[in-house]
């Protein structure tokens, strides 16, 4: 018995290894993979340009992309068109990645947030505005109207964070 | 005919193929993909791209003998050729060994991708053509996957240039394959794509006005091997990958081209499935691998939110919305009270399952079925037109074609480039016409007749009626013809005017005894998809449609629109006690209409239909119904279950299992017969698209022709007496004809918002001196009074037009369907 106490003894001197979550966070890993944000560029144009790779890549079939030509009067993202509507379903989502690797500039990734609670299956479906991640300080915001002729590649090229 | 075979080694495979034909297909044929990019073959080829070559061998003739020198096992000596050749454009000889595996072979393979990609922009993420593109497919299968060209020196160049309101080009990923320029100007001879400056800065370009002015534009984009040529409808509308395919069968005309809906859930339609995209099914008895763009754009007409969902009634004089049972009791009993009284009238996109259904349910009543059409002719269509084993496709030199009274080009797209391909490999076209038309250009002779006399025109031919020297030239080229196809149309004319065309036409064909076999018959150019089908199952216009319905105690209108048509059939229709519509949309008939009954587009459900060659065709479901609306057969069906008629309304399948029982023409057919595919020639659309063009491979079904009426040497049923001339003099008044234009203000076709540019206008074209003597001038906006209407128009000068007629289109607002004398007003200016 006395063997018994000793060892709750020796748990109270103990570092506690539970947190007060949710007041208290853990960072996470640095890989870790988490809920996906939609990057946008320094001037807030979005970097994804609606190819629908990632919901080809996708094993659980969660993205649905649906693509929309830009105009320089209306225009979302320096390619040549952009995603109208873009949407994960949370719930089929497995984490994996997958959509990470297959998109061509680099706008989806996961990050770190995984509080991802719902209470219905319709929430679960994340649109467009909710993976989007703001517009940075110097940016504005999306649809821009841009001068004519300044965004003629079908795929940015990405060698500087305007293109 | 008999060709001359010629026997060839290609890699470890022996093939006999016909001589002329290239290596690149004798190679197809055994099942080895010859790689190419410029090669297709439908077109000339040229050796632009170099993707093909191969390595040759041919086997060493000793020039004194003569004889083929041999190796020391008796095998023939094959001296291998110093350098590889193109695989397209060298035609296979005896003996010849071709080497397609060989280390050689596969670095000229390697560079030519190397080098096509030099300038090449790989926009693969977003370009419509990736996940079926040929460029892709070869690079990944050939290609060396890394460049000795330094990327920053690609040639830029524009990405965004509308070569019309409907095709896009990109010009940086074109990869000068000449494809679409070589379409253009050898298949459907419409030279409007060219190729501009040369080398690296070669730029396609456009050369009409308004830009790509071709009804056939959008085959382009099928065959273009890369994504540089896109179509207004589709740009960025979803990947390949994502669509699914369904077949069906185009209604906008009587050819009945073979189609693929291509469908996808769309959010901006809340996430219902839409139809993407329509590509052509390859049949190569039908449409070979093309098709004209209003098959291609005008499919957007189900998506409309003007579709009727609900049945409405006449409630208190208001259409009010009520429940199908409800509906369908009134209509019912309505049924029952008319009786004899029942006029039902039809149209001709109604499949033929909807047909049978509904001539089911009228005659049980004792009442009247007619078909809406101002085209008459199918009793004779019916007894003489083309069955098994016809094929456009194979009439060429010793063959004739007679046309008369149709613009093909305008009206039946493909028939118009079947025609002319068949002129062009030998067959005699004859083209008669009160007016010059495009096909004139390919005929032997293009003859002219007198606005109306139409079928003089056909008896002169025959040496029974007074006609110029010309008919007798004519003449002569037919009698010696091994096959005839006769196609009539109502160009200029109406009801009365084709009725007697065709009964001379008729004449014509059974005096030279060119019917009852293939390839040869009667042809009747009608207004819509599935008349022939009505005519096969005993509808027929009326000659006074205004008396009989008239007459009519309760009218159903299936398709039709008579009160949209013309304000004397709206009078007419207004004295019937209950008008009963299925339709799609809400008519003018609708409108006016005591019951209105919501149905299904073809592309919402299943059905046949009888092409103008009278091939019967299905078309299968592509996009799931609208809630509320029903196909016509089932309508048919329901309404027959309450009068205690037992009709078949469960499946199209087993209503057409019926009509094929009680129709001779139907005899032996079944959904399993229309469904069968057969191997064809050229091979496309499989794992190697880049062959024939993204073109659908056909595995739904290619159709069947319907049984023979007549055999070779039958008599028909009696010949009808003389029949009544059209008008053919209006007096004081200008002759007005009519004639019909490809994008009309049909209903469906204003539904597409990309055709509007293209859509025919009220235009009334007329000869100067003519214009001159009734007081109009060039661009002038003048009012008809025709056909108790008054209608605006804009005058056009036509120096082809004949004098003493005007030529106006139909479906453009003016309610006019035959000849007609108009009293011509200039409008004031305002
Ligand atoms: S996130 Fe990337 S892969 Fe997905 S559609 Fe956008 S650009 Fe393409
Ligand atoms: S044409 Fe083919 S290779 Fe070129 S960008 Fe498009 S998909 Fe890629
Ligand atoms: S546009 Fe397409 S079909 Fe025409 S030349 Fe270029 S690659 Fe060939
Ligand atoms: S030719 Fe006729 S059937 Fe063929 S696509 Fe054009 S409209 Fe449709
Ligand atoms: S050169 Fe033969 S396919 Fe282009």
């Amino acid at each position: 018995m006395l063997q018994g106490f000793m060892t709750t003894l020796k748990s109270i001197l103990e570092k506690p290894v539970t947190i007060q979550y949710p007041e208290q966070k853990r960072p996470v890993r640095s890989r870790f993979k988490g809920r996906h944000v939609l990057k946008r560029y320094d001037n807030g144009l979005e970097k994804c340009i609606g190819c629908a790779l990632c919901a080809a890549a996708c094993p659980a079939d969660a993205i649905f992309v649906e693509a929309s030509e830009n105009s320089d009067e209306n225009r979302y993202s320096p390619g040549e068109r952009y995603a109208s509507t873009y949407e994960i379903n949370m719930m089929r989502c497995i984490f994996c990645g997958f959509c990470e690797d297959a998109c061509p500039t680099e706008a989806i990734v996961l990050g770190d947030n995984y509080e991802l609670s719902f209470t219905s299956r319709t929430d679960a479906i994340y649109p467009k505005d909710m993976l989007l991640e703001p517009v940075p300080e110097d940016g504005s915001p999306t649809p821009q109207k841009v001068p004519a002729g300044a965004f003629d590649r079908a795929i940015p090229l990405m060698q500087d964070a305007t293109d | 005919m008999t060709m001359k075979m010629v026997t060839l080694r290609i890699d470890e495979h022996t093939v006999e193929v016909p001589a002329g034909t290239r290596v690149v297909d004798a190679a197809k044929k055994v099942g080895v993909d010859i790689p190419v990019f410029c090669y297709h073959p439908k077109l000339e080829s040229v050796g632009m791209c170099r993707m093909c070559l191969v390595e040759i061998g041919r086997p060493v003739v000793d020039r004194a003998s003569g004889k083929v020198v041999l190796e020391a096992d008796g095998s023939p000596k094959i001296q291998m050729a110093p350098k590889l050749e193109t695989a397209c454009t060298t035609p296979v000889s005896d003996g010849m060994l071709v080497v397609t595996t060989s280390e050689k072979v596969a670095a000229a393979r390697r560079e030519v991708v190397e080098f096509i990609l030099t300038s090449h922009p790989l926009d693969c993420p977003i370009c419509d053509k990736g996940g079926e593109c040929p460029l892709q497919n070869l690079t990944m299968a050939y290609g060396s996957g890394t460049s000795r060209f330094i990327f920053d020196e690609k040639m830029r160049s524009a990405k965004h240039v509308p070569l019309g309101e409907l095709i896009y080009l990109d010009r940086e990923r074109c990869i000068q394959c000449g494809r679409c320029v070589r379409f253009q100007h050898e298949v459907v001879d419409d030279p409007v794509l060219d190729f501009y400056q040369r080398g690296r800065a070669l730029e396609i370009i456009t050369r009409s006005e308004p830009g790509f002015d071709s009804v056939f534009s959008g085959n382009t984009t099928d065959i273009c091997p890369v994504g540089a040529l896109t179509t207004a409808d589709f740009r960025f509308g979803a990947r390949p990958w994502e669509m699914k395919p369904a077949a069906s069968i185009c209604a906008q005309c009587p050819v009945g081209c073979n189609i693929v809906y291509d469908v996808r859930r769309e959010a901006k339609s809340s996430g219902k499935p839409v139809i993407k995209r329509v590509m052509p099914r390859q049949n190569e008895s039908v449409n070979e691998v093309w098709i004209c763009d209003k098959g291609r754009f005008v499919h957007h007409y189900n998506e409309s939110a003007e579709r009727l969902t609900q049945p409405l009634m006449r409630v208190d004089g208001e259409l009010t919305p009520v429940s199908w049972q409800q509906a369908l009791e009134t209509a019912a009993a309505k049924l029952k009270e008319a009786g004899k009284g029942l006029v039902t009238l039809a149209g001709g996109r109604l499949s033929n399952e909807d047909l049978f259904n509904l001539r089911e349910l009228t005659r049980a009543q004792g009442g009247t079925t007619l078909l809406h059409t101002h085209m008459g002719g199918g009793e004779w269509t019916r007894q003489l037109g083309l069955n098994q084993g016809s094929n456009l496709g194979s009439l060429g030199n010793g063959d004739a074609i007679v046309v008369i009274a149709s613009d093909l080009h305008q009206e039946a797209p493909l028939w118009w480039l079947r025609v002319k391909q068949a002129a062009q490999r030998g067959a005699t076209l004859i083209v008669l016409n009160a007016r010059p038309t495009r096909l004139d250009a390919y005929a032997a002779h293009a003859l002219r007749y007198q606005p109306g006399e139409a079928a003089q025109a056909v008896a002169g031919l025959m040496g029974n009626h007074k006609t110029p020297a010309a008919f007798q030239t004519a003449r002569e080229a037919l009698a010696g013809a091994a096959n005839l196809v006769v196609f009539f149309g109502s160009d200029g004319l109406g009801l009365t005017g084709t009725r007697a065309l065709a009964q001379t036409c008729a004449d014509l064909l059974m005096q030279s005894g060119h019917y009852g076999r293939p390839n040869n018959g009667l042809v009747g150019v009608w207004q819509h998809s599935n008349d022939q089908g009505a005519w096969e199952m005993g509808y027929a216009p009326a000659a006074d449609l205004v008396g009989s319905l008239k007459k009519a105690k309760v009218a159903l209108l299936a398709a039709a629109d008579p009160v949209g048509d013309e304000p004397a059939l709206a009078k007419a229709l207004a004295g019937a006690d209950f008008v009963i519509v299925q339709e799609m949309f809400l008519t003018a008939s609708a409108e006016k209409a005591d019951l209105v009954l919501p149905v299904a587009a073809i592309p919402e459900r299943e059905g046949s239909l009888t092409s103008g060659e009278r091939r019967a065709q299905r078309f299968y479901p592509a996009v799931p119904a609208p809630d509320g609306v029903r196909p016509d057969y089932t309508i048919a069906a329901q309404l027959g279950q309450r009068l205690g008629l037992e009709l078949e309304g469960r499946a199209a399948g087993l209503v057409f299992l019926r009509l094929a029982q009680s129709e001779p023409a139907f005899a032996g057919l079944s959904y399993q017969a229309l469904s069968t595919a057969e191997e064809q020639w050229p091979i496309v659309g499989r794992r190697d698209l880049y062959f024939g063009g993204t073109t659908y491979d056909n595995n739904q079904g290619m159709g069947t022709h319907l049984q023979p009426v007549l055999k070779a040497g039958e008599r028909p049923a009696a010949v009808a007496a003389a029949l009544d001339t059209e008008l053919m003099d209006a007096g004081d008044n200008l002759l007005v004809l009519p004639h019909t234009r490809l994008f009309d203000q049909g209903s469906l076709v204003r539904f597409s918002r990309l055709l509007v540019e293209r859509v025919a206008t009220a235009e009334l074209r007329l000869n100067p001196a003519t214009a001159k003597h009734f007081g109009l001038a060039e661009g002038v906006a003048a009012s008809l009074n025709l056909n108790g209407a008054d209608a605006s128009v804009i005058v056009r000068m036509d120096d082809a037009l004949p004098p003493g007629a005007a030529w106006l289109p139909r479906r453009v607002g003016v309610p006019l369907w035959a000849p007609a004398a108009a009293q011509v007003k200039v409008m004031e200016r305002d």
